[in-house]
């Protein structure tokens, strides 16, 4: 696909901040999420989750819940399909997604699904839940990444490795990704100072407000309705048909508004469930999970354990680096190791470079993505020792990043050599920023940060259709998860020459697009936008041929300007220019409905850089930390709409600061999550924040007709080292863990004395 | 007689276990779909990590999955581990 | 388990409803009355999404039974608009963008309109520390701190 000329200036609608469509019923309660439709006739399902870290699941008795007043039906894996089945490597992903949506003969983790009941009401639901006993035979558990390397770790599931494993490591480790360039001896030897540490970062969770629930139905006859909250209803739809032998186009899925997913929700858990139910019960089922199983049964994102060695000249200049990541991701492959790596020293441009990641398996829950997942995590252990080489050789950190800075033409880290990409304007504008300048309180620390992602593009169907008095129908496939129909609308607006006001943007169901892949990847404004300008273009190349029939003269000798169709030049003719609204009044009689379209898997989504400050106060008496200052700088190649832009930037630091300070998954002894809840899994509470600064720089990506750049999930990579960076001036000593909660800071002190 | 062009194609590092250390191959293809069938032809070892999803960087521009997207001797072209996002 | 009748009132009006002694007002209030505004994101009282006020005061209706609503006053996000238009609180979330997903934001808004029925001149602190039992996941808050400040000025202005 060739690439479009670039427009990026000159705009009507992009740029400015108009309301959101589904701003008045959002302030109004009406908005519909998942857990709040119902039908006639509908049952409550609720999952018998393992209390086990890892268990032989012996038999399963459901006579006495069966036998309850109210319950309708009761499944166990022996509802699913048996002809999906398991195989090391992406083949075997459908078995993995079944076997974590309903155990077989094992539960791999605490709060593993092994059966599920619907009855009349929640509460008779419940109370026949309680009422399924199954017998386990407890089996030796690990939650630990590096113990889960060891020899004498227990073996989660044999015959999951890779081929690209080394011989001899443990059955645990699934994958292995090693890529890198040039001559790291000679490089280190280079060196005035080589650092090497050891880092690690605890398992978060994406902790959208939220819980999984949907509401399904499924007939005899294999027709199936289902409404849920994810963030891709297209593969829920494949995912469900696969588990439960359904065909494909028979399932219609519906996605709700949604109530965050970060990530999150681009998994599916609890809607076979509820299709399987539906099925035996022959009536609608509804499953809302509740914010423990949220914890204990959905994604996390993956812990790693991390050595990074970097070297660098008294001038600041990096000779080389290298890293060996190490990531769980739960019971099954799948650890996002291989961008751990990638995206670690993507910052840099660098003579000799080398990174190694694991994924690992233990008995947790199977991790799902988190907003640019592996690499906020990376870029922790990396702008750590970044950091620590620029202190002990006097140097800034900016003009130090700004001195390795990738650009366009070097070659990066993971092989290829850049694009046009933002960093050095990211670096350039925190460098100008007022907060770089400001000085310091007494007991504050300033630290930086970059940060990396890939961009993505994916499958992408989009309709148009232009109503009689001119107003535009746009249907898109991406569920909007941060604003997009907002954003849609404008880029609709912009290309036919109409109000924002006139073009309605709704979220199709499956039944009415082709497929689109997931809202992830930050690709929703890339290429759903892409797709709708695409369709614009295609409704007005549709508008201009009627505007030329009715005046008998050639098709290219119409051009579309200003929302009209008008003569291109002279030899035209002498016309009216002929606007939208009066040719689609007279469109059923001049060749019929004008509807314009998109198909296809764009490739030009391009990469994102951004770059933080953060100041920190950390009260050594009791080891909190506080935020005293934080402001983003990141590369959106081009705002469609400012407002949200700011809130994708805002939204990634607070996430970040909470990965920082105080969130992980704890386990005890037992294997058993034992903070299952908002109150013992903190997240960031607006009492906890500052204002959060966001500087939206505009680096134009080529691959898109206005030069537009994801921003969802790059905001969230640098917080992590940033804060670590900070916390680590202001305590004078360096934090290597996260999160950096109280305890940790006071040990860390405590050794430092 | 073959009428594709050669084109090379560089492979990350953890891949030379397959291609007996080779971590550049040349293939004659027009096309990435042409280029990996050709690499899976050269280093049948490389068939799963192909089949099972890989992206592919010509001159810095990332090809997420698309076969169709043309390739030419003068591309600096990259296999690359298949993207997604969260 | 026999049920319980209760007689209360919500948004202005009387309504009356049957359950099980079990329930709390967030179920009565979703799955008895249909009025799907208020939400449960975790059913602990950590995260403010069922936010209500019963009898002026802000609570978490998931840790509420159904059956200590009677008699009551109870208001929730569907009650903060009039028949003729928004609450400048509803206008200025919209504009400010100040919700990014919308799941806080029933919650947040009946706490901040509490607030500003107590406190119409609240410090950025004062407004942090009120909110600060309504989670958000989406915005960092900065926005939702600004419009809530704002909407405050823009109140006394006009009173």
């Amino acid at each position: 696909m060739a690439l479009d000329s670039l427009k990026t200036d000159g705009f009507k609608q992009i740029g400015t901040r108009p309301n959101r469509p589904d701003g008045l019923d959002k302030v109004t309660g009406r908005a519909l999420y998942g857990a709040d439709v119902t039908a006639p006739g509908m049952l409550w399902g609720v999952i018998v989750r393992s209390p086990h870290a890892h268990a032989k699941i012996v038999k399963i008795d459901t006579s006495k819940a069966e036998a309850m007043d109210g319950v309708k039906a009761v499944v166990t894996r022996a509802d699913f399909s048996d002809a999906i089945q398991p195989a090391a490597g992406p083949r075997g992903e459908m078995w993995n997604v079944l076997e974590n949506v309903m155990a077989g003969d094992k539960a791999l983790y605490d709060g593993h699904a092994v059966a599920a009941v619907a009855a009349t009401s929640q509460l008779a639901a419940r109370d026949a839940a309680k009422a399924i006993v199954v017998e386990y035979e407890v089996l030796p558990h690990v939650t630990d990444v590096d113990k889960a390397m060891a020899a004498d770790a227990p073996v989660i599931r044999e015959g999951a490795t890779e081929k690209s494993v080394p011989e001899g490591m443990h059955p645990n480790v699934v994958r292995y990704h090693e890529s890198g360039h040039g001559d790291l001896e000679a490089g280190f030897a280079e060196a005035d100072l080589v650092i090497e540490d050891t880092f690690k970062t605890e398992a978060t969770h994406q902790g959208y407000i939220e819980p999984h629930a949907c509401l399904g139905t499924l007939g005899g006859d294999g027709k199936g309705e289902l409404w849920c909250c994810t963030q891709g209803h297209w593969n829920v739809q494949k995912v469900c048909a696969a588990l439960l032998g359904l065909e494909t186009s028979q399932l219609r899925v519906t996605a709700s508004e949604i109530g965050g997913g970060f990530g999150g929700k681009t998994a599916v858990f609890i809607e076979p469930v509820a299709l399987a139910l539906s099925r035996k019960a022959n009536k609608p089922v509804k499953i809302v999970m509740n914010r423990a199983d949220v914890f204990r049964a959905t994604g996390p994102t993956a812990s790693t354990s991390m050595d990074i060695k970097i070297g660098m000249k008294k001038d600041g200049t990096i000779t080389a680096a290298s890293g060996l990541f190490r990531c769980q991701g739960g019971a099954f492959p799948g650890a996002p190791m291989e961008f751990t790596a990638m995206c670690a020293f993507a910052p840099y441009n660098l003579q000799a470079v080398k990174q190694t990641g694991f994924d690992v398996m233990t008995n947790r829950p199977k991790q799902a993505a988190y907003r640019a997942p592996g690499s906020p995590m990376a870029a922790f252990a990396v702008e750590s020792v970044i950091d620590q080489l620029c202190n002990q050789l006097g140097l800034d950190p900016i003009d130090t990043r700004l001195k390795n800075a990738s650009r366009e033409g070097t070659q990066a880290s993971f092989g290829p050599k850049w694009d046009r990409i933002g960093l050095v304007e990211t670096l350039e504008a925190a460098k100008a920023h007022p907060h770089y300048s400001e000085p310091l309180k007494e007991g504050q620390g300033r630290g930086v940060s970059c940060g990396f992602w890939f961009n993505h593009g994916g499958e992408t169907a989009v309709s148009l259709a232009l109503s009689e008095d001119g107003t535009v129908q746009l249907a898109v496939g991406t569920p909007d998860i941060g604003g997009s129909r907002a954003s849609m609308a404008m880029m609709a607006a912009e290309e036919l020459g109409i109000p924002y006001e006139n073009v309605r943007c709704t979220i199709a169901d499956t039944a009415t697009l082709g497929y689109n892949e997931i809202s992830h990847g930050s690709r929703v404004t890339y290429a759903s936008g892409l797709a709708t300008i695409k369709a614009a273009r295609d409704a007005v190349k549709k508008l201009c041929a009627r505007a030329a029939a009715k005046w008998g003269i050639e098709e290219d000798a119409v051009k579309w300007e200003d929302g009209c169709a008008v003569p291109s030049g002279p030899n035209a003719g002498d016309h009216e220019p002929l606007p939208l609204a009066k040719i689609t009044a007279k469109m059923g009689a001049t060749g019929g409905p004008i509807v314009g379209h998109f198909e296809a898997t764009p490739e030009g989504a391009g990469v994102s850089f951004a770059t933080h400050i953060v100041d920190a106060e950390v009260d050594k008496e009791t080891g909190k930390t506080t935020i005293s200052r934080y402001t983003v700088v990141q590369d959106a190649g081009k705002a469609i709409h400012p407002t949200y832009v700011e809130g994708q930037f805002q939204g990634g630091a607070a996430q970040g600061i909470g990965w920082a300070l105080n969130e992980e998954y704890i386990y005890g002894e037992d294997g058993r999550l034992q903070n299952a809840g908002f109150l013992d899994y903190r997240i960031p509470v607006a009492s906890d924040l500052p204002m959060i600064d966001a500087v939206i720089v505009e680096v134009p990506n080529p691959g898109h007709p206005y030069g537009v750049r994801g921003v969802g999930e790059t905001s969230i990579c640098p917080p992590l080292a940033a804060i670590a960076n900070a916390v680590s001036a202001a305590a004078g000593v360096r934090l290597k863990q996260l999160p950096m909660s109280p305890p940790r800071i006071l040990a860390a002190l405590g050794t430092h004395d | 007689m073959s009428l594709k062009p050669v084109v090379k194609i560089h492979l990350w590092s953890g891949l030379r276990a397959f291609t007996g250390g080779e971590d550049v191959v040349e293939v004659e293809a027009a096309t990435i779909g042409e280029l990996l069938n050709g690499l899976v032809a050269r280093h049948p070892g490389l068939e799963d990590i192909v089949e099972s999803g890989v992206s592919v960087a010509i001159d810095g521009k990332v090809i997420a999955s698309g076969l169709s997207e043309a390739v030419a001797p003068e591309n600096e072209i990259w296999l690359m581990q298949r993207l997604k996002g969260g | 388990m026999s049920k319980v009748h209760v007689t209360t009132h919500i948004n202005g009006d009387e309504v009356d409803f049957l359950c099980d002694p079990r329930e709390t007002v967030l179920d009565v209030l979703r799955d008895r009355l249909g009025m799907t505004g208020a939400k449960e994101g975790c059913g602990t009282g950590d995260c403010g999404a069922c936010s209500v006020t019963v009898d002026g005061r802000l609570v978490c209706s998931c840790l509420m039974l159904g059956v200590e609503a009677a008699g009551k006053e109870i208001t929730t996000v569907e009650g903060i608009a009039t028949e003729a238009e928004l609450h400048p609180l509803q206008q200025k979330f919209i504009e400010y963008a100040a919700l990014q997903c919308g799941i806080c934001t029933p919650g947040i808004l009946v706490a901040a309109k509490n607030l500003l029925e107590r406190n119409p001149d609240p410090t950025e602190s004062e407004v942090r520390y009120w909110l600060a039992g309504n989670l958000c996941r989406c915005t960092g808050y900065d926005k939702i701190i600004r419009a809530v400040m704002d909407t405050a000025a823009d109140m006394r202005e006009a009173s």
